[in-house]
């Protein structure tokens, strides 16, 4: 096929099928100059990015959500169009009519959205619930099937975040697809997969998948009328560089007003842009100031990205986040680099616009990245806190050279696989629920196989063990079947038809499991084995207090004895998982991420062998428990490289803390000593690293005096928030943990 | 080589602040010097530390290989790291093997065939010259000048790289005059190829508190930012 907007790229197979990547590699220019190229932002950038400050400040002082229409459910039509500044931007579309205006989306559940509306000092339209009346929500499909035990689960927060009331989100949409080829050739393709499908025996399987592909054109459908309200035809593909960024976003805009999922990530967009900045560039209709122009407007959209939540919803993911999550740079299967300059415009926005959480742009780290673009990635995370990174060279031969990252740190082929949410599990309370023979103290339930509380005067290593299997089976089964239900749920009643448009039809799926707790349940074996643990029981009879006495190894300390415990731990949950098979055939995924959970789930955890106290915060996800490292940076980072990403295959979060004094005395040696240290943790193959230049007094500052402090932007788990949006108790937690100091 | 002994204050697995690059710093137990300003009163006692084999550290240190590149690795510090001169050359040479740079911080204030052995497999010395009088050098230091000049001396005939470092202490050494003798030495020694002035702090003051101990330049101030800027200034002019 031809097209006249093409002209001027280089022919491939990508003109005659679905195929963006082919089209990047055939057409990119990789980039292994320095920074020295980068243009500021334009006195129209700064007056916008000075208006949309404003609305931030205002968003504040309204107690964090600045409107919300009560009376229109989301989609991509329901709104009139909505504009910051009409006549001075480039980039257009708002998910409502107004800037930071919130939608209600009921689809995951009606109950949430009433609580939200409320929390806020406002109260759902009965039109809305008049609406839903006779429709079921993905919350009621749950319920409907969820058994008693997955609820006692639930309700003693053995699992707890489950996407049972809202949108699953971490689904990843092609959205450059919709700029390479238009809508058009994209609903034809469907159309001839539907036609396809046809040929074949109607299964049940078959059927779903048939009137998925009905829905998945009708919402391409709607994109275009979505796009034709704003004045734009994206029937046909992108003419040029604006339009490219226009239409990509007009894609990524019609998901996030059809779906309110927790992690709507972006995917894999700037070098794919750069293609188009350079053919523009070459034919003199763009300078390098008009390039950074559009990336600087395009951000801006993304930065204006909301979701209305529940307050209970923001102690498990808090500050507010979208995690529009970018994946910038990495390297090509044929040893090219896949940095460009437009990797480098998109991490230049952190200076054009400040600093700030969203995009939660991502890193893909190798060795092998050029040595300019490492030193920028190094300087950009000293001056902002907002960048975490990822290893390509353990993803690439796993997911290729055309791979985003859901949420955090889920890694998957963009528009070929996806992925089934699935929050995590308590591993700290399984094991106190072992101990007790199915038994929780915190909630005072009985959950799970019931037996004798473990009697005995000091706790063996492997009779404990051998309960943890017990109930490690227990657990991983109901874990599956729970989210089985959600899943197929979601799937019948709130089906991601735009950003399942923006996948192959054939699709393979990801079932991401997770487990919270790690680095306890690490340092409390690690306890039971190396010192004395006595159980200490409560008037009822249960255990719920150790004196422990005698010294143990710590995670955090590289030193196997104990660092072994926590990487055989995430070997035991990834195998007992796969012995139930998951809804549509998924394969199972593990993560070691909290987000800000690690609170929240602290806070319902008993006391533990490693001598935390009852109620007292987890360290999050992968991460040592805090200050109970005693060797310093480098040993923290080899305990957690330790933990292996093939049993991990949905990431394993590590957040680190360091002052600039630790990493040297002047500028260019700092840089060149981060660029030097994320070298060394991944070559030792760890996954992912989120990195805080800071010293522990700017956050004691700021949580005594939020105003002072707007754009205060900190990696925490996984992803970066603007410090204020944090609860008072998520912010002293993350003013607890662990900051290497120079010694 | 392997099992020679040495006694450990502590181990960082994250130096950026003695030597080049990312280095994974070994402090040594006791010193012979009881300097005004030190920050590490810790490590002065000769008794104490952990035991550890020159094997051990190495074994150690190898797991940090990867952060090392091409400017990082070990660095011994103390303490006085030459009172166990024989440890030094252990660790050093087992390093070597396995192709880890080596850094020594020192005061340059023992002098010895173990020293000299050891000096044989360091790749850089960070020496201090902690001030350029020797009545100064007498006061607040407890041994002479010469010492660590005829240190340099050795370190320049055999050619050794050489970080020449002073603490910059408000009223003591804060002046143009010491800075440009701190140059003048530098100068002289082709050896050297970097100088560094580090600001005196009093974070040091818990420890001896902890300690009981009295912290001898507790009453002086830390020098400013400005003061730093400034002597750097001259330094580098």
């Amino acid at each position: 096929m031809e097209h006249t907007n093409w002209n001027g790229f280089v022919k491939g197979v990508w003109q005659d099928e679905i195929n963006v990547r082919d089209f990047i590699q055939t057409n990119y220019k990789e980039y292994t100059g320095d920074d020295s190229f980068l243009a500021e932002a334009t006195p129209r950038t700064k007056n916008l990015m000075k208006k949309l400050q404003q609305l931030f400040a205002l968003e504040r002082q309204f107690g964090g959500v600045l409107d919300i229409d009560t009376a229109t459910v989301s989609s991509l039509t329901s709104y009139s169009p909505g504009y910051l500044d009409k006549e001075n931007e480039l980039i257009v579309g708002l998910q409502t009519n107004r800037p930071l205006k919130r939608g209600v989306n009921p689809f995951g559940g009606m109950r949430m959205v009433k609580q939200a509306c409320e929390a806020y000092g406002y109260k759902l339209s009965n039109k809305v619930e008049e609406e839903f009346r006779f429709r079921t929500t993905h919350n009621e499909g749950v319920y409907r099937a969820y058994t008693d035990e997955m609820r006692a689960a639930r309700k003693c927060h053995v699992l707890t975040g489950l996407p049972d009331a809202y949108g699953r989100g971490r689904i990843i949409g092609d959205y450059r697809r919709v700029a390479l080829y238009g809508v058009d050739k994209l609903i034809a393709e469907k159309q001839k997969d539907k036609k396809k499908l046809a040929e074949g025996v109607f299964t049940t399987e078959q059927v779903r998948l048939d009137e998925e592909l009905y829905q998945q054109i009708a919402f391409l459908g709607y994109m275009k009328e979505m796009a034709q309200m704003y004045g734009y035809d994206i029937s046909q593909p992108a003419a040029n560089a604006r339009e490219a960024i226009q239409w990509t976003y007009f894609a990524y805009l019609a998901s996030i007003k059809e779906q309110n999922g927790a992690a709507m990530s972006l995917g894999r967009v700037s070098t794919f842009f750069d293609i188009y900045f350079e053919r523009d560039i070459a034919n003199g209709t763009l300078t390098e100031e008009g390039a950074q122009e559009l990336m600087d407007d395009f951000v801006m959209k993304l930065r204006m990205a909301r979701h209305l939540r529940t307050p209970e919803y923001n102690e498990l993911f808090g500050g507010d986040p979208m995690w529009i999550t970018e994946a910038v740079g990495g390297m090509g299967e044929d040893g090219r680099t896949l940095v460009t300059k437009s990797s480098f415009r998109m991490l230049n926005t952190l200076y054009t616009l400040g600093s700030s959480p969203e995009p939660n742009l991502t890193v893909l780290w190798s060795t092998s990245l050029p040595a300019n673009f490492k030193k920028f990635c190094a300087k950009v995370s000293a001056d902002t806190d907002s960048i975490q990174y990822e290893n390509d060279d353990v993803m690439r031969p796993l997911y290729g050279d055309d791979y985003a990252i859901a949420c955090c740190v889920s890694a998957m082929k963009i528009g070929k696989q996806m992925q089934f949410f699935g929050a995590r599990c308590n591993l700290a309370k399984l094991m106190l629920i072992a101990i007790n023979g199915g038994y929780d103290t915190s909630s005072k339930m009985h959950i799970g196989p019931q037996m004798p509380v473990m009697d005995v005067e000091k706790l063996d290593f492997d009779e404990v063990m051998a309960r943890f299997d017990t109930y490690l089976a227990w657990m991983m089964h109901l874990y599956v079947n729970t989210m089985n239900v959600i899943h197929y749920m979601h799937d019948k009643y709130a089906y991601e038809k735009t950003q399942m448009a923006l996948h192959d039809t054939d699709v393979h799926r990801f079932m991401a499991f997770g487990i919270a707790g790690l680095s306890v349940v690490a340092d409390s074996l690690s306890a039971i084995k190396f010192a004395n643990v006595r159980p200490i029981k409560n008037e009822d009879g249960f255990i719920s207090e150790f004196e422990t006495t005698g010294d143990f190894p710590k995670y955090g300390n590289d030193d196997d004895r104990v660092d072994l415990l926590a990487k055989d731990m995430t070997h035991r949950v990834i195998t007992e998982l796969r012995k139930t098979p998951a809804y549509r055939n998924a394969e199972h995924t593990l993560s070691v991420l909290t987000i800000t959970s690690n609170v929240m789930y602290g806070k319902n955890t008993a006391a533990t062998p490693d001598g935390r106290a009852a109620g007292a915060p987890f360290a999050p996800g992968a991460n040592p428990m805090h200050n109970r490292e005693e060797n310093g940076a480098l040993a923290s980072l080899n305990s957690v490289a330790k933990l292996s990403y093939d049993d991990c295959r949905d990431g394993i979060s590590n957040t680190f803390s360091i002052t600039p004094e630790a990493l040297g005395r002047e500028e260019e040696e700092r840089i060149n000593n981060l660029v030097m240290i994320l070298d060394g943790y991944f070559a030792k193959k760890a996954h992912h690293i989120n990195v805080n230049v800071m010293n522990r007094e700017t956050l004691m500052k700021a949580y005594e005096d939020p105003e002072a402090y707007p754009n205060l932007t900190i990696r925490v788990s996984g992803y970066a928030v603007n410090f204020h949006k944090l609860s008072k108790e998520q912010q002293r937690e993350v003013i607890s943990r662990t900051f290497h100091e120079a010694v | 080589m392997d099992s020679v002994k040495g006694y450990v204050h502590s181990i960082q697995s994250l130096g950026t602040l003695d030597g080049p690059g990312v280095r994974f710093v070994v402090f040594l137990q006791g010193c012979n010097l009881r300097c005004g300003c030190c920050h590490n009163p810790d490590t002065w006692a000769m008794s104490g530390g952990t035991e550890y084999t020159a094997g051990q550290i190495v074994e150690k240190a190898v797991r940090y290989r990867e952060y090392f590149g091409a400017e990082g690795g070990i660095t011994i510090s103390g303490g006085e790291p030459l009172l166990q001169a024989e440890f030094v050359q252990a660790v050093f040479a087992l390093c070597h093997e396995k192709g880890i740079n080596t850094c020594l911080d020192t005061s340059g204030s023992i002098w010895n065939d173990a020293v000299k052995a050891a000096l044989q497999e360091t790749d850089r010395v960070l020496l201090d010259i902690k001030y350029t009088s020797e009545s100064q050098y007498r006061d607040y230091v407890g041994c002479s000048l010469q010492a660590p000049l005829d240190f340099l001396a050795y370190l320049n005939e055999q050619e050794i790289p050489v970080t020449l470092r002073q603490v910059t202490i408000p009223t003591l050494n804060d002046n143009e005059e010491t800075i440009l003798a701190f140059k003048a030495i530098a100068e002289k020694h082709s050896c050297v190829d970097k100088t560094e002035l580090l600001p005196f702090r009093k974070i040091c003051q818990v420890k001896y508190d902890k300690m009981g101990l009295k912290f001898r330049f507790a009453h002086l101030p830390e020098p400013t930012r400005d003061c730093m800027n400034e002597l750097n200034r001259i330094l580098s002019k």
